[in-house]
C-alpha cells in the first residue's frame, strides 16, 4: 500500500469531500495563499479557488462565528485553527453557539461544521501554545470530539466528520503532520464513536488516543520482550466514547492503564476509570492507573517537558504496577 | 530634525540598536545550530521603535508586548545575558527557563511580558494603565501589538473602555506589513491602522518607524497626552521585519525589492550617518562600540551555555503563590 504523510491524509479527506459537495469550504489563518501554516492545505487554493479556500485575519472569534452562522444556513464549513490554543478565543462560539444551536432551536437549526487543527504540545512552545483540549471539549454536550493518531485514521475520520451533521472538534498535532503511514488509494470512512483495538492482548489493557499513543507503542515493544501481552486500544473518538470496547477488554485482561496527553484533573482517564469500576468492578485485578500530563501549565525548558509529558517508561511502570510486578 | 537631539542621544541610539541587532543575529545563528528550541521571532529591522521609545519614556513607565519580544527587555536595560539564558531554557533566565522566547518579563524594568496569544496583551496593557490611574501615579503604559493583532476583537473592546475611562495607555502598533504570510492589505479594508481608533475618538498618528527621531517625538507626544490625564493615544509605527516571521518562514510572500527598499532606510545606518556627519564620533570610535557589543553578545552566549538547566521538579513552583499547593500525581 502507498504511504503518505498525516497532513496529506487530511488534505485528501478535505479535497475529496470538497469535490463531492459544493457546500463544503475551508477557512482559517494562512490556509490559502501560504498553503497552511503546517502545509495541510497545500495546493487547495489552486484547486478550489478563493471562494472555497479562504484566508482569514487573526480573528478566531469572528471567523468561527461566521463558520457557524453559515452552517446554520446550509453550508458545511471546515474551520482550521492554526492550533487549538487559539481556539480558546473562539470558545464562546463553539461552546455557547455551535454546541447548543440544535437544541435551542428545537431541532430546527443544525450546525454541520468541523473545527480542526493542532492540539497538545509541540516542543518548547511554553504554556499557552502546548495545551491538550480533548477533555475540555469532551465535556460539552452537543459536540463530537475526534482524536486521530495516524494518517489512515486521520483520513477516514475526517471524511466522516465532514459528512456528519453535528459540530465536530477534530484534534490533530503539529508533531504528527509529518508522520507517514499506509493509506489506501480508494475512498473509505471510519465510524465516529468506535474505538480501534490496535493490538490484541491478554494480560493488560492500555487505552490511549492521539499522538501520545506512540509512547504506548514504544512501551509495548519493551513489555512484550519481557513477556507481557498488552491489548492496545486507540479510542479514535473521545465523544462519544466507546465504553463497550474498553469494558470488554478489561473483562478479559483484568488490568487497565489509560495514557493521555492532557491534565489529570477531570481527564478522559478519569471518565474511563469511573465507567470501568461501575461496569467491570469484579473483573479488575488491580486499581486502574492513569498517565497524564503534569498538573501544571506546560513550561518552556526541556527538563520541565520531560517531567510533564507521558513517556514510554511511565507507561511501562504503570503496566508493572497494575501487574504487581514492581 | 537632527538638531533636536543631542550627541548623547544619537550615541545611545546607535549603541542600543546595534546591541539589539547583533543579539538577534546571534539568536538566529544559534537557533539554526539548534542551540535552543521553540519558536524564534526576530526583531531585526524594527529596532528604532524601541530606541525611540526608551529615549522618550520616563524610567518607571510600563511596557507590555507580544511574542516578538527579545529586544524589548534589552532596550529597557535588562541584562541581555538573562534574555539569552531564557532562550536557552536555563534557570538563570528572566523567567527561570519557564517562559522561553515568547515570554520575556522583567518586573524590575516594568516589562509586563511578552505574550504569545495574538492580541491578548492589548487588554492587559489597558489594565496595567487602569491600575496606575487607580493608584494616582503619573506612569504611562506602552502597549505594543503587531499589525496582525489589530484584527482581534479585543482591540475594539479595549479601545472603547480605555477611552471611556481615559486610561493612561499608549497603544503602539508595530506595523511591519505582515502577519506571518498575510499582508496588512489582505486582512482588512482599513489598511491605515492608525484609523482604527477613530470610532472611539482615540487620537492617533502614523509614524515613520524606521526613524528613531520620529519615533521618539511620537512617543513623547503620546505619553505627555496620557500623562496629563487626557487618555489613550494610538501610534501606528510603520516598520519592517527583515527576516521571516519565525525561523521556519522563508518569507516567499514578499519581494526582494520590498525588503531592499526598507533596508535602505535602516535605522542603524541612518543614525551612524548623522553621528559621522555631525562629528559626534569618529568611524574608529563607532568601530570600538561595535567591538564592545560583539564581545557583550559573545558573553551572553557563554553565560547561557554555562548556566544550569532547571531541575524538572521546579515545574511545581510558580504555578500557585500558595507554597504547598496539592498537585495531582500524573504517573
Ligand atoms: C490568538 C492567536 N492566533 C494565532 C496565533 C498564531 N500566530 C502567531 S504570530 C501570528 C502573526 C502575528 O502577526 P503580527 O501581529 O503582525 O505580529 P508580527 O509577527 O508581525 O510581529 C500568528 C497568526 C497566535 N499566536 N495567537
Ligand atoms: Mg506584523
Amino acid at each position: 500500500m502507498r504511504t503518505i504523510q498525516f497532513r496529506e491524509a487530511l488534505r485528501e479527506a478535505m479535497s475529496e469531500e470538497m469535490r463531492r459537495d459544493e457546500n463544503i469550504y475551508l477557512m482559517g489563518e494562512e490556509v490559502a495563499e501560504y498553503n497552511g501554516a503546517y502545509k495541510v492545505s497545500q495546493g487547495m487554493l489552486d484547486e478550489f479557488g478563493a471562494k472555497r479556500v479562504i484566508d482569514t485575519p487573526i480573528s478566531e472569534l469572528g471567523f468561527s462565528a461566521i463558520g457557524i452562522g453559515s452552517a446554520m444556513n446550509g453550508l458545511r464549513p471546515i474551520v482550521e485553527f492554526m492550533t487549538w490554543n487559539f481556539a480558546v478565543l473562539a470558545l464562546d462560539q463553539i461552546m455557547n453557539h455551535a454546541a447548543k444551536m440544535l437544541q435551542m432551536s428545537g431541532g430546527q437549526y443544525k450546525v454541520p461544521i468541523v473545527f480542526r487543527g493542532g492540539n497538545g504540545s509541540a516542543g518548547q512552545l511554553a504554556a499557552t501554545h502546548s495545551q491538550s483540549f480533548e477533555a475540555m471539549y469532551a465535556q460539552i454536550p452537543g459536540l463530537k470530539v475526534i482524536t486521530p493518531s495516524n494518517p489512515y485514521d486521520a483520513k477516514g475520520l475526517l471524511k466522516a466528520a465532514i459528512r456528519d451533521d453535528d459540530p465536530i472538534v477534530f484534534l490533530e498535532s503539529e508533531k504528527m503532520y509529518g508522520d507517514k503511514g499506509e493509506v489506501p488509494e480508494g475512498e473509505y470512512l471510519l465510524p465516529i464513536g468506535k474505538a480501534h483495538i490496535v493490538e490484541k492482548g491478554e494480560d493488560v489493557t492500555i487505552v490511549s488516543f492521539g499522538k501520545i499513543i506512540k509512547e504506548v507503542y514504544k512501551a509495548a515493544e519493551e513489555l512484550k520482550k519481557e513477556g507481557y501481552k498488552p491489548e492496545i486500544i486507540d479510542l479514535r473518538t473521545i465523544r462519544p466514547l466507546d465504553y463497550a470496547t474498553i469494558v470488554e477488554s478489561v473483562k478479559k485482561t483484568g488490568r487497565l492503564v489509560v495514557v493521555e496527553e492532557s491534565w489529570p484533573y477531570g481527564s478522559i482517564a478519569t471518565e474511563i476509570t469511573y465507567h470501568v469500576q461501575q461496569n467491570a468492578f469484579d473483573y479488575l485485578d488491580a486499581p486502574v492507573q492513569r498517565i497524564t500530563q503534569a498538573d501544571t501549565p506546560f513550561a518552556f525548558s526541556v527538563p520541565f517537558i520531560e517531567e510533564s509529558l507521558p513517556n514510554a517508561k511511565r507507561v511501562i511502570d504503570a503496566v508493572k504496577k497494575v501487574s504487581y510486578a514492581s | 530634525m537632527a538638531k533636536k537631539f543631542d550627541k548623547k542621544t544619537y550615541l545611545k541610539w546607535f549603541e542600543s540598536m546595534l546591541l539589539m541587532r547583533r543579539f538577534e543575529e546571534k539568536c538566529g545563528q544559534l537557533y539554526t545550530m539548534q542551540k535552543f528550541g521553540g519558536f524564534c521571532h526576530l526583531y531585526i529591522g524594527q529596532e528604532a521603535l524601541l530606541a525611540g521609545m526608551v529615549s522618550a519614556m520616563h524610567k518607571d513607565d510600563n511596557v507590555i508586548t507580544a511574542y516578538r519580544d527579545h529586544a524589548h527587555p534589552i532596550a529597557l536595560g535588562t541584562d541581555p545575558k538573562l534574555v539569552m539564558a531564557e532562550l536557552y531554557g536555563k534557570k538563570t533566565g528572566t523567567s527561570k527557563g519557564k517562559g522561553g522566547s515568547m515570554h520575556m518579563f522583567d518586573k524590575s524594568k516594568n516589562l509586563f511580558g511578552g505574550h504569545g496569544i495574538v492580541g491578548g496583551q492589548i487588554g492587559l496593557g489597558a489594565g496595567i494603565a487602569f491600575a496606575e490611574k487607580y493608584k494616582g501615579t503619573k506612569r504611562v503604559t506602552y502597549c505594543f501589538m503587531g499589525d496582525g493583532a489589530t484584527r482581534q476583537g479585543i482591540l475594539h473592546e479595549t479601545f472603547n473602555m480605555a477611552m471611556m475611562w481615559q486610561l493612561p495607555v499608549v497603544f503602539v502598533i508595530e506595523n511591519n506589513g505582515y502577519a506571518m504570510g498575510t499582508s496588512v492589505e489582505r486582512t482588512s479594508n482599513v489598511t491605515k491602522l492608525h484609523e482604527l481608533g477613530e470610532s472611539y475618538d482615540m487620537p492617533a498618528m502614523p509614524v515613520d518607524g524606521m526613524s528613531p527621531e520620529a519615533v521618539h517625538e511620537a512617543f513623547a507626544k503620546a505619553a505627555e497626552h496620557a500623562r496629563k490625564g487626557k487618555g489613550p493615544y494610538l501610534l501606528e509605527m510603520r516598520t519592517y521585519r527583515y527576516k521571516g516571521h519565525s525561523m521556519s518562514d522563508p518569507a516567499k510572500y514578499r519581494t526582494k525589492e520590498e525588503l531592499a527598499a526598507y533596508k535602505k532606510e535602516d535605522p542603524i545606518e541612518k543614525v551612524r550617518e548623522v553621528i559621522l556627519k555631525q562629528k559626534y564620533a569618529t568611524e574608529t570610535a563607532l568601530e570600538k562600540i561595535a567591538e564592545k557589543i560583539q564581545k557583550q553578545v559573545a558573553e551572553c552566549v557563554e553565560f547561557a551555555e554555562q548556566s544550569e538547566l532547571p531541575d524538572g521538579s521546579e515545574l511545581y513552583k510558580d504555578v500557585y503563590v500558595q507554597k504547598d499547593y496539592p498537585f495531582l500525581k500524573h504517573y
